[in-house]
């Protein structure tokens, strides 16, 4: 186990540059995400650190010794691949215990190995199937097993649940926290899902068009996103449009929101945004007086979903959303017209 | 179903049974005749093996049999191997001129034999390889390569590159990579390439014609040799052996191709 720096990376293909100086640094025992869109270069700094190829430019240690030019299969990583890339000639036992072979453990230590990562994958009665032979969640955790087994430094996960559904989802992300947590390994996870990020992680980096837009814990990067990008990225937000006036934004029309101090905010006369989440907003009562922000707008849909109820509200021609798990909202009908009150604080200048 | 797909389909019928007739006629008459005591082909057939025998005692035609058998083992083998190599290399490095030298597999294949034997004879006298074993062995190695390849490189289309990126991932140094990981996956066609360089030597007439030295030559060259001089069924006795160890042969491949099908 060991932590893994990340310092101005750059990769190349031809002039397209998907990875472009990023650096970032996950500490022994974390466990990561990397977040972003599609083509963000995700897997390719996932690459860079497992040691599938070189960087253009940039440094990567791992427990603090340099890597740059250690090849892949000396560094001694995990790796999980999104298709699971199990040998379809070897059984489960024999994928698992791969690792181990290549390496030389004699025989009964690597069968004991092996029977202990199977246990910890709870696989334990399928060690003699083949791959095919196996559901989508049981794969996984071979492949997890298969990368566990050999006690590698870091962990390295390329959207290991994208290729399962919704509800086996669920369950995969609980199993690999718990074997994370169990086993105490250092863990970086690709995901391009938010909500798989916000979940699992202890930290979140975004990426986006090769570059590391945000970094920082969970909550921290919900709740104060220092970029649109992270604040749009990363659950749902209400962003307003307007120009810095001292600290406060103010919107076409002259309404002026106070916001909570950050770099996000620009000087007086420059154009900015900020963020409001959509649970932070209230549906203000009549008397209810109150200070921070506050906007009337006329509710144009709600929707219902359970144990949270979304109402969709429009000011000045843009939709607001405002969301609680307060199901009185159900009661308030289309059209008519209310206040939201939001506060300063929780009103987040963005850099766009 | 109308009378038209009806038809369409007797007429259809039809066509195959004559292709087939017109592919296994001549050899079943062959081999029927192989066991026909009249060397004249008299009919009704009066069953014997005496080919067989004289078969077994003519020198030149088994030494013939057994020198085409060496000669195409030693291709199988050789071509095999290296153009296993070559298609891994193929499938896992990008290099300057990658394409070309791909595309440069597929002529051989398309062009006369009679044309790549008279530029090996030239060119193999030219360099001073001469004729002899192993100019036969170079000569049938360098025709064959080509299918071993390209059967290859099919069957690794089918692989995941993801595999022996896991693989290495794991610790394993190419060598262990290759050995238990990627090629038995490929093994289905590694044994159809090997199959095929072996058909390709076995069969050859017009290379081996050229490349060998008069005293000792190959079966199909000696077949051809015999005829010149008068056809007798021996000959049809040899050809039947070789038709039915082919066969088997090509059988056996099909079958592996299906046993190493995906799974
Ligand atoms: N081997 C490659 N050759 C050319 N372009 C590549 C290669 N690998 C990745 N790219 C490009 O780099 C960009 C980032 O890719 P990737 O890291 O796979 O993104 P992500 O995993 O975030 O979806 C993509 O636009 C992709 O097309
Ligand atoms: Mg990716």
């Amino acid at each position: 186990m060991a932590s893994v720096e990340v310092r101005n990376l750059s990769r190349s293909f031809g002039t397209f540059k998907a990875l472009d100086d990023v650096s970032i640094s996950f500490e022994d025992g974390g466990f990561y995400a990397l977040l972003g869109p599609s083509g963000s270069g995700k897997t390719t700094l996932l690459r860079l650190i497992a040691g599938f190829g070189y960087p253009d430019q940039g440094h990567i240690a791992i427990g603090g010794e340099s890597v740059e030019r250690v090849p892949l299969e000396k560094r001694n990583i995990g790796m999980v691949f999104q298709s699971y890339a199990l040998f379809p000639n070897m059984n489960v036992f024999d994928n698992i215990a791969f690792g181990l072979d290549v390496r030389g453990v004699p025989r009964e230590d690597a069968a004991r190995e092996v029977r202990r990562a199977l246990e910890l994958v709870q696989l334990s009665e399928l060690e003699t199937r083949r791959p095919h032979q196996l559901s989508g969640g049981q794969r996984q955790r071979v492949a997890l097993a298969r990368a566990i087994v050999i006690n590698p430094r870091v962990l390295l996960l390329d959207e290991p649940l994208g290729a399962l559904d919704k509800a086996l989802r669920l369950d995969m992300q609980v199993e690999l926290k718990r074997i994370q947590r169990e086993v105490g390994i250092t863990t970086i996870f690709v995901t391009h899902d938010q909500e798989e990020a916000l979940t699992m992680s202890d930290r979140i980096g975004i990426l986006r068009a090769g570059q590391l837009v945000e970094e920082g814990a969970p909550e921290d990067i919900y709740r104060r996103p220092k970029t649109r990008f992270a604040a749009t990225f990363l659950g749902e937000a209400n962003i307003f449009e307007g120009i810095w006036t001292d600290g406060r934004l103010r919107l076409a029309d002259g309404t002026l929101l106070e916001t909570a101090p950050g770099a996000g905010r620009g000087a007086t006369g420059e154009p900015g945004c900020c963020l409001i989440r959509p649970e932070q907003v209230r549906i203000a009562g009549e008397n209810d007086g109150g200070t921070g922000n506050r906007l009337e707008g006329r509710i144009t849909r709600r929707l219902f979903a359970g144990n949270w109820t979304t109402v969709f509200v429009d000011y000045q021609g843009k939709t607001i959303r405002v969301g609680q798990a307060n199901t009185d909202f159900l009661k308030l009908e289309d059209g008519s017209k209310v206040t939201l009150a939001f506060s300063g604080s929780n009103t987040i200048p963005l850099q766009s | 179903m109308s009378p038209l797909t009806r038809l369409l389909e007797v007429v259809g019928r039809l066509f195959v049974g004559l292709l087939l007739a017109f592919l296994y006629l001549p050899i079943v008459i062959m081999g029927l005749m192989s066991f026909n005591a009249s060397p004249f082909y008299m009919l009704p057939i009066e069953w014997s093996t005496t080919w067989y025998v004289q078969l077994a005692g003519n020198a030149q035609l088994v030494d013939a049999s057994l020198y085409s058998l060496k000669i195409a083992l030693a291709t199988a083998l050789i071509a095999t191997t290296l153009g296993t190599a070559a298609s891994l290399a193929l499938f896992r490095y990008e290099f300057k001129g990658k394409k070309i030298l791909q595309a440069l597999l597929l002529p051989p294949i398309a062009i006369p034999w009679l044309i790549t034997g008279t530029a090996m004879l030239v060119f193999f006298f030219g360099v001073g390889i001469g004729r002899g074993l192993h100019a036969l062995i170079l000569g049938h190695v360098a025709l064959a390569l080509p299918y071993v390849i390209i059967v290859n490189n099919a069957r690794l289309k089918t692989f995941a590159p993801e595999l022996e990126e896991a693989a290495r991932s794991l610790g394993a140094n190419q060598w262990q990579v290759t050995r238990r990981v990627t090629l038995p996956w490929i093994a289905p066609s590694v044994v159809a390439g090997a199959l095929f360089a072996f058909a390709v030597s076995f069969d050859q007439f017009v290379v081996s014609y050229f490349l060998a030295t008069p005293g000792q030559t190959t079966l199909p060259v000696e077949i051809y040799a015999a005829i010149r001089k008068g056809f007798t069924p021996e000959i049809n006795a040899v050809s039947t052996i070789i038709i039915v160890l082919s066969m088997a042969l090509m059988l056996f491949t099909a079958r592996f191709y299906k046993f190493g099908g995906n799974d």
